[in-house]
């Protein structure tokens, strides 16, 4: 399957994903781990994808929603943001209510 | 141009920012002495005025797409109106330590 294609379906098929270096249990970016945090503290269930494990989507995720860095959050197959953005909603108390809303519409 | 300067240059120009902060925060990550790779941004203003926040680090992102793609390893971004700036006192969120970004310790 084409890259571009692998990754539509993932973002369409979770409600919540967030493309990370690393993995939530261990993240390897300070970033990327304050990110998987905020969604942790939000008690629903997410799906993630460690980009440095798999090269192809490290490398063409940037232009799968025009946005240049890591972490990349998505939920309902929309881009929300990476760290600050995330970080910013979760400090504002969206975060929660959106990936509730986004989860149980699942 | 240092990275630096064409950074504060570019967003100055392309934003009008009543406030502009822009910090090498490189020293803090898995880089050489005197890297210019991992910034902050802080910018407050009018231009990002009934902009979500996504809009507004598209904005920024644009701006700096040239950077982003040949220079910058990370930025850190956070995107203000007057009326957000005010409201937060005039300070901006930390950003998080390295965790080492996947490349091999020395």
């Amino acid at each position: 399957m084409d890259v571009m294609d692998r990754i539509k379906e993932q973002v369409e098929n979770n409600p919540v994903i967030i493309y990370m270096k690393g993995t939530p249990q261990m993240p390897m970016c300070g970033f990327s781990s304050r990110t998987a945090e905020a969604l942790k503290a939000c008690n629903v269930e997410f799906a993630h994808v460690n980009v440095l494990a798999d090269p192809e989507i490290f490398q063409n995720l940037p232009r799968f929603a025009n946005w240049p860095t890591f972490p990349q959050v998505y939920v309902n197959g929309e881009l929300i943001g990476g760290c600050d953005i995330t970080l910013e909603l979760f400090q504002k108390g969206e975060l929660k209510p959106m990936l509730e809303a986004a989860s149980a519409k699942a | 141009m240092t990275v630096q300067a064409t950074i504060e240059t570019k967003l100055a120009e392309g934003l009008h920012p009543l406030h502009l902060q822009v910090e090498n925060e490189s020293h803090r990550h898995n880089v050489p002495p005197g890297s210019e790779s991992h910034f902050k941004v802080v910018v407050v203003t009018d231009a990002f005025e009934d902009k979500s926040l996504v809009a507004r680090h598209r904005m920024v992102n644009e701006i700096l797409a040239d950077e982003l793609q040949n220079r910058i390893h990370a930025l850190a971004l956070h995107t203000y109106t007057r009326q957000d700036w005010e409201d937060k006192h005039g300070s901006a969120p930390l950003s998080p330590p390295c965790l080492g970004g996947g490349k091999r310790q020395a």
